[in-house]
């Protein structure tokens, strides 16, 4: 089935007897095939709003679409049934087998046995658990196998939207980073529309294509871009929801290839001296940088080195990250080899330009709150 | 039927209050000639009871706290369920002859697995957290006991004493099989005292075993410790509920 | 006594030379040459245990599933079975005379009405221990309410459920050794054929036992089988 696009117009849930809504008046549209995190503090009315979603809570008021038709006009069931859903604690049924629990759905909807057993072998393989594994009981996996299983039972019968509620809440941070890439990359397979709920700002970063930042009785603070949001935080309470180290967490959004960096000035064993000190004259960093036939970085030269008709052999130390870094990656390892600026190579060990740590603080300074309206329409662009 | 059924109900109840000509005449049964029959009823069903209390209570208390015989404590709860109160009542009598003291011996007996698995279950369900602490206080272990098991474990305890007060009047109603007139007699002897007679007596039993019930599960609250009355009442009641289970399937 | 209790006949001792029979001791002879005089009652003794443990279990299961849906219901009921449970059978089975008269449907109605409060007990407390993560999950893709109670909550309350039968079972087996009073015979009654025989008393109240054994084997054996998630582990 096809990812399909949620609106919530205007809802409200309140419970009778308390004395301010648990949901005020939350409007969020979502793409199909996005991930929309609900993210804000315990209280905040994230897990409601998502419950709202598929009826396990009546909303009070408002509406909820689901490609383009109000969730209310079909029976809770049958409406779940089309819906995967997630949750922290897992819920996998103890007395059943991983096959017979990763199936629950498909069997609700009337497929045969063969269908139910290839889409099982089908979600085992996507998990990477092995087949074996499907005949076991709950109790006989680890923690981060159950909460694969749990994940492979939400998209057992491919709903077009699947609810998570802090779906790798209960397991090891070491596992989570691993249990979040898995996902990640499952999710560029499969690209369901996705409604994820955590209490962790960086999960939500990470995860999110969107992110709902929700405060004390279910009122949206922000709805925006991951970038966006820690650019330029609506409010005091986004900005200290999403931390002091914003700045930091922004360099965990873009790679070294996504900024401009600064032209690389090369030469070879055997080029004229007098040009390479001509391009040494014009490098920011006041060297040229001596590479090998295929491009790969050998030494920084200095005027020193540069003294003769051509430039000789040299050898050196040259500081380098790679262009699929994260920038706060590639930021960590300039700094732990305390220079100032390292050669960026692709996959190949080729030159691409040259990463300083100036040119990360003007990324930074550049994207300031100075600069929100340009940043907002990039954002805009890549969403 | 229904109207028949009642007016022997009426009968009944009149047996209790008013004394009659037996069956067969010449003697008084019913009403106040009762009296002696409540007496000897409520006197062996107390020293049973009590009796049983002594010896199980400080026995499960020391089994339990020194963490052994769990097994044969579960053993012989199991299949002391099964054994037919009748069977040991007169089976006691047919070695020690007929009599108040063989059948409080009895009565004992079949009072015992109750109590000993409801102390048992008490003193080992005491988290294990807490004795540690008491431990690393410094207190002895006889303190532990006394100042910590125990306390905790009181709930428990009477819940057991509660089981084997109701199983001891119930089965004090054998008693004129081995010669010792209690309650019973009306009930096994309806060719003397009457149907009304039989009726009465055993609506005078019921009344007796659900009120020893009640005063115990009174008890039974008032020893429950302050600290652990949970303010949540439906926890509380899910973990009595839970600590029972396991004294009763154990 | 036995002239109070009409029903009882008492039995015409076979064997009455040996010197241990007429002791009334403990005989291994004339129990090897006397034990087909326990087939009937014991049979009978099988049928009232088996027939109320199942009409109990019936009952107590539907109130169960009752006060499940319907919370406010598991105080009055609770309070109401334990009544039943607390009332002497002795004076049960008198108080159902004047009702039901003498015979098998007293003893199987008194009966049943003991297993109530335990196997009710149990059955609610198998349904409240199922995870609530479980039935969450359960519902949030998309099982009915009834679904949920199917295929999840009842499989994995079937431990509590079966501890439930297993006390209710042995207990009964005890207890049905009182039903001859009602008039529905068993082993009860064989025991008062001849009251003051070690060699009586010990057969018949050994077959409770046994036969209270076998059952619970019998519902151990049965559980195992219908839960063998409960035995799986890492």
């Amino acid at each position: 089935m096809d990812a399909a696009t949620l609106e919530l117009r205007n809802v409200s849930k309140q419970y009778p007897g308390a004395a301010a809504p648990a949901i005020a008046d939350l409007s969020l549209e979502v793409e199909a095939g996005e991930i929309c995190v609900l993210v804000g503090p315990s209280g905040c009315g994230k897990t409601t709003a998502m419950r709202l979603i598929n009826r396990m809570i009546e909303l009070t008021g408002g509406e909820i679409l689901l490609d383009g038709t109000s969730v209310h006009s079909r029976k809770p069931s049958e409406l779940r049934r089309d819906i995967g859903y997630a949750i922290q604690q897992i819920g996998l049924f103890p007395h059943q087998t991983i096959a017979q629990n990763i199936a629950t759905v498909p069997k609700l909807l009337g497929w045969d046995k063969a269908r139910c057993t290839n889409r099982v072998e089908e979600l085992m393989e996507l998990i990477g658990l092995p087949q074996e594994m499907a005949e076991r009981f709950p109790a006989q996996l680890s923690g981060g196998q159950r909460q694969r299983v749990g994940v492979a039972r939400a998209l057992a019968a491919d709903p077009p939207l699947m609810l998570m509620d802090e779906p790798f809440g209960a397991v090891d941070p070491i596992n989570r980073e691993r249990l979040q890439n898995e996902f990640l990359r499952l999710q560029a397979q499969v690209r369901k529309t996705i409604v994820f709920v955590t209490h962790d700002i960086d999960e939500a970063i990470k995860m999110g294509d969107r992110i709902a930042v929700l405060k004390e009785g279910g009122v949206l603070a922000q709805f925006a871009t991951p970038a966006e949001l820690l650019m330029a935080p609506a409010d005091d309470f986004v900005e200290d929801f999403v931390g002091a180290d914003r700045a930091l967490k922004r360099l965990a959004l873009e790679r070294v290839r996504d900024i401009e960096l600064w032209p690389a000035r090369m030469v070879q064993v055997g080029d004229p001296n007098v040009k390479a000190r001509e391009l040494a004259a014009q490098s920011p960093t006041g060297h040229v940088l001596l590479v090998d036939e295929g491009s790969r970085p050998l030494a920084w030269l200095n005027e020193r080195d540069l003294s003769f008709d051509k430039v000789g052999p040299h050898k050196g130390r040259v500081a380098s990250v790679e262009v699929d870094d994260l920038l706060r990656d590639a930021l960590s390892d300039l700094l732990q080899d305390q220079v100032l600026y390292g050669v960026a190579v692709d996959a190949e060990g080729r030159v691409a330009g040259i990463l300083s740590v100036e040119i990360i603080a003007q990324f930074l300074g550049d994207q300031g709150p100075g600069h929100i309206e340009e940043a907002a329409a990039a954002a805009d662009r890549i969403a | 039927m229904i109207l028949g059924a009642l007016d022997q109900f009426q009968d009944g109840l009149r047996f209790l209050f008013e004394s009659r000509d037996s069956v067969a005449g010449g003697v008084q049964v019913g009403g106040s000639e009762l009296l002696p029959l409540l007496g000897e009823h409520m006197k062996v069903t107390l020293y049973g009871t009590v009796l049983a209390t002594l010896l199980a209570v400080p026995l499960a208390i020391f089994l339990a706290h020194t963490g052994r015989g769990a097994f044969a404590a579960s053993s012989v709860a199991n299949v002391g369920r099964a054994v037919p109160s009748i069977a040991v009542v007169l089976f006691f009598s047919a070695y020690l002859g007929f009599g108040v003291t063989n059948l409080v011996f009895g009565l004992t007996l079949l009072a015992i697995p109750p109590i000993f698995t409801n102390t048992f279950v008490g003193i080992r369900q005491v988290d294990t957290d807490v004795v540690d602490a008491a431990r690393g206080q410094g207190l002895s272990g006889l303190q532990i006991v006394t100042k910590v098991e125990l306390p905790l474990s009181l709930p428990l305890i009477f819940g057991g004493i509660r089981t084997s007060f109701v199983n001891v009047v119930a089965t004090a109603t054998l008693g004129p099989l081995v010669g010792v007139v209690t309650l019973g007699d009306p009930i096994l002897s309806p060719g003397v005292y009457g149907a009304a007679g039989q009726l009465g007596t055993a609506i005078l039993i019921a009344v007796i075993a659900v009120a020893g019930e009640l005063v115990f599960a009174g008890i039974q609250r008032a020893a429950t410790p302050k600290g652990i009355r949970r303010s949540d009442p439906g926890r509380a009641r899910r973990l009595g509920r839970r600590a029972q289970l396991r004294a009763s399937s154990v | 006594m036995s002239f109070l209790l009409a029903q009882i006949e008492l039995r015409d001792r076979t064997g009455g030379t040996d010197s241990c029979v007429l002791e009334n001791g403990f005989c291994p002879t004339w129990i090897r040459e006397n034990l087909s005089e326990y087939v009937e009652p014991t049979q009978r003794h099988l049928e009232l245990v088996v027939s109320s443990v199942a009409l109990g279990f019936a009952i107590a299961f539907l109130l169960a599933l009752l006060a499940h849906r319907r919370r406010f219901l598991v105080g009055p009921i609770t309070g109401a079975t334990g009544v039943l449970y607390t009332i002497p059978s002795l004076a049960l089975f008198a108080l159902l005379l004047p009702i039901t008269g003498f015979g098998f449907l007293p003893a199987l109605l008194a009966l049943s009405g003991y297993n109530l409060l335990v196997i009710f007990r149990n059955v609610m407390a198998g349904l409240d221990n199922v995870p609530a993560e479980a039935k969450d999950a359960a519902l949030g893709m998309g099982l009915t309410e009834n679904q949920v109670l199917r295929r999840v909550e009842l499989p994995l309350a079937i431990p509590e459920i079966v501890a439930g039968l297993r006390i209710a079972t042995t207990t009964t087996v005890g207890l049905a050794a009182l039903a001859f009073i009602a008039g529905a015979g068993g082993l009860g009654g064989q025991i008062l054929t001849d009251p003051n025989f070690k060699s009586n008393i010990v057969v018949a109240g050994g077959l409770c036992v046994v036969m209270a054994i076998l059952l619970d084997l019998l519902l151990v054996v049965a559980e195992r089988v219908a839960s063998p998630w409960k035995r799986a582990t890492a």
